[in-house]
């Protein structure tokens, strides 16, 4: 499947709507976990026997547990306002990427066995028995959604089909039939602590690598604490963050912030990851798991404040879910937000006039700012609403001589995906990701024809990832793709250490 | 009393035991399934007040529907728009005396029918000739919008065309509210037009008309965005904490 070829969908000059093809995509499906990794979760190996009565009841179970659920099976008018936002839809043409079409592969299931119309006439209502075909679908078109929310703002009823991928998914990991990626990461982070099973002294070696990096570049001894008790901060991050281009940059540029504002601060190898899969699979207790090694890692590290590094889905459990999950934090210090956005930190270092920026040195671009869809629909930064919109742009502002926004249907509320959120960002979907990318790219393609923007800029991992990987196929370089904090990065004006400086600053006057 | 008279005023207090003890089921039903977890769709209001004034745009004029398709937003709102006026026209019948402010809607309420028609003949088109729109619309979905329209030129058919014995129907009308039956008038229009508002009425629980209750408890748009200053836990969700530490 990973090799399979496919056709990369080709930019119009305008955003088109595509008219149906059907099935264009029935073929796209992930791996599916293997018996360990299901059971290490507490899902069985494989598909059960009685995979149907097991489905019919987890549905009423997710029901009665998510009013979310319930209230959105039943309130779809089949308006059509959702049908032409998915980006998914946008670049297959699947009808079954329409959100309302993806919603009602489940919805068909939930009327046929759990209300009345659907039990007396299921084909005047569209129900439909549960059938392995119907499975199939499920496991094909609920891992093509990213959970990204786009629709949700459209939709006069703000009816998410994230809500009802996840109970999807939720359904198919209690039959047996869960998608690798996914859970294997879950898996990884239970026991390791980050979803790339990157053990203590790697990430040590790693921090420690990093640091003589930046003191050979500047001069400065930046420090990449790892479990150091007392510090202030702790900081979790995604942990492709430590390895992954241009993750890496941006991990440099938040140490920059927190060396030139003298915050101490420390990441934890025990909580080394922000990324929460366990939304992803709509499981609340592997969710709720994960999120109690954050507050785990700040009890013994006996820090005053957790800040988040830049990762979409990660944001969105940790600003909407972590004070769930594991709260209360009342030991942490309440003058400041828990948790916080590392983009609220260097916002509010750049307000109080602590940081030491030259924007000219990011002269060389122009820059454009691709909004994270989870950061965009579903959190929020600083204490007003749309705070995540504008924090980012006054930090690129600050930092970059050459801003522009991309079209505003692209922006904001109504940002795109990336096309590789939400469990996607894998190898066996990769003509899903190419495909998915596509609205992104056409507005990408906008400003770079028309105003000379030459990177984008993001604050999420996976969009990183995802954009460094499908730009290519679109005709873009990998490296178009930029960390914010990378941008701060090269702002930032380090003072070389006193020690440092005779040696250095001989060599250049001689 | 004659037969007809009978069978509606059985009919009547049928669809309305219907309509409101499984409607009223519905609303206990989302009332108390818990919402575990925030989800508001961002940009959210991050007070009550503020929560308030965004149900309040969804309700009266359709926010996200505009921003997603100005077609189906002019249709859409145009029906809804139409159908309040008429509803509350039917006051009229409902009432005695007559509340002023419901005679003073009367000529709007009148010619309201055509705007509620127009609207759902805009929603059908749409429905039939958009291909993603065919595509998502299940048989009940085109019979939904028919059993709509046939009430409207029934209705309209009476109010313009040919005039019904409305002061029998009223007479009937509050008989049945009164438990003091009058007979229904024998006119084949009104009882096709009576006919399918039963119809509606006993539909309406058991299908897409719930959106009009779900909307109140749609929790991406009810919800206040404040996690980090209110922590937020379920019932269910506490009971997972045992196995938290720290």
């Amino acid at each position: 499947m990973a090799a399979a070829e496919f056709k990369v969908p080709k930019i119009d000059e305008y955003p088109v709507i595509p008219h149906l093809q059907e099935d264009a995509m029935a073929h796209s499906q992930p791996y599916i976990a293997k018996p360990d990794f299901q059971e290490k979760l507490g899902f069985p190996g494989e598909l059960v026997d009685n995979w149907k009565e097991v489905a019919i009841d987890k549905m009423g179970e997710l029901t009665g547990k998510y009013r979310s659920l319930q209230v959105f099976l039943d309130s779809c008018v089949k308006c059509g306002a959702c049908t032409d936002k998915c980006h998914y839809y946008l670049g297959t043409a699947d009808p079954k990427n329409m959100p309302v079409a993806r919603q009602d592969l489940f919805r068909k299931v939930y009327r046929r066995y759990h209300t009345l119309s659907g039990k007396l006439f299921p084909k005047l209502v569209g129900a439909e028995d549960l059938t392995e075909e119907v499975l199939d679908d499920w496991y094909s078109y609920f891992h093509q959604c990213s959970q990204c929310r786009r629709c949700s703002v459209y939709c006069p009823y703000g009816i998410d089909t994230a809500e009802i991928s996840m109970a999807a998914r939720e359904v198919m990991d209690a039959v047996g039939k869960g998608q690798k990626y996914c859970n294997e990461i879950i898996g990884k982070v239970h026991v390791i602590g980050n979803n790339l099973g990157l053990p203590e002294p790697a990430l040590a070696d790693t921090l420690e690598g990093l640091e003589e990096d930046v003191e050979e570049e500047t001069g400065a001894t930046v420090r990449f604490p790892l479990d150091v008790k007392g510090a202030d901060v702790l900081l979790v991050t995604p942990s492709a963050d430590f390895f992954a281009e241009p993750h890496i940059d941006g991990l440099i540029g938040y140490a920059k912030v927190f060396h030139q504002a003298g915050i101490s601060w420390t990441l934890s190898s025990f909580a080394s990851e922000a990324a929460n899969f366990g939304m992803f699979i709509g499981s609340y207790e592997n969710m709720q798991k994960l999120a109690l090694r954050i507050r785990q890692a700040a009890i013994d590290l006996g820090v005053k404040r957790i800040v988040f590094g830049e990762c979409g889905h990660a944001w969105r459990v940790a600003y909407s879910f972590l004070n769930t999950l594991a709260g209360p934090f009342d030991f942490l210090d309440q003058d400041y937000p828990v948790p916080q956005h590392i983009c609220e930190v260097t916002h509010s270092l750049i307000q109080e006039g602590k940081l030491t920026l030259d924007a000219s040195q990011n002269d060389d671009m122009v820059i454009t700012y691709h909004d994270s869809c989870n950061v965009a629909r579903a959190s929020r930064m600083g204490d007003r609403p749309g705070g995540q919109f504008e924090i980012p742009r006054e930090i690129i502002k600050a930092v970059c001589n050459n801003y522009v926004d991309m079209p505003s249907y692209s922006i904001k509320e109504g940002t795109y995906c990336c096309g590789g959120g939400g469990g996607l960002l894998t190898d066996d979907l990769i003509e899903l990701r190419v495909k998915g990318a596509l609205p992104r790219m056409e507005a990408l393609k906008n400003v770079v024809d028309n105003y000379g923007v030459t990177h984008m800029a993001a604050i999420c991992a996976i969009c990183k990832s995802q954009f460094s990987k499908v730009f290519p196929y679109y005709d873009f370089s990998m490296d178009q793709v930029v960390s914010l904090h990378q941008l701060v990065s090269n702002a930032i004006v380090l003072p070389p250490d006193e020690d440092s400086l005779p040696g250095e600053e001989q060599a250049e006057a001689a | 009393m004659s037969v007809l008279t009978i069978i509606f005023a059985v009919l009547f207090y049928m669809a309305t035991a219907i309509l409101l003890v499984f409607t009223a089921h519905k609303i206990w039903l989302y009332a108390k399934t818990p919402a575990p977890l925030k989800i508001p769709t961002t940009p959210a209001p991050t007070t009550r007040s503020g929560v308030v004034f965004r149900m309040v745009k969804e309700l009266t004029i359709f926010e996200s529907l505009f921003k997603a398709s100005k077609w189906t937003w002019l249709f859409g709102w145009l029906f809804h728009f139409g159908l309040l006026l008429v509803l509350l026209r039917h006051l009229r019948y409902f009432t005695d005396p007559v509340w002023a402010w419901v005679t003073f809607l009367q000529p709007f309420g009148k010619y309201a029918a055509f705007i509620m028609l127009a609207g759902l003949a805009g929603l059908w088109a749409r429905r039939i000739f958009v291909d993603r729109v065919r595509y998502i619309s299940a048989p009940s979905d085109h019979l939904m919008l028919l059993l709509l329209i046939a009430i409207g030129v029934t209705g309209a058919l009476m109010t313009f065309v040919n005039h019904a014995d409305i002061v029998a129907l009223k007479a009937f009308l509050l008989g049945l509210m009164a438990f003091d039956w009058s007979p229904l008038p024998n006119d084949f229009v009104l009882i096709v037009h009576l006919s399918l508002v039963i119809l509606l009425m006993i539909i309406f629980p058991f299908s897409k008309l719930l959106h009009a209750p779900g909307i109140f408890f749609s929790p991406t748009r009810n919800q206040v965005d404040n996690p980090r200053e209110r922590r937020h836990v379920v019932d269910w969700a506490n009971k997972l904490e045992s196995s938290k530490t720290g």
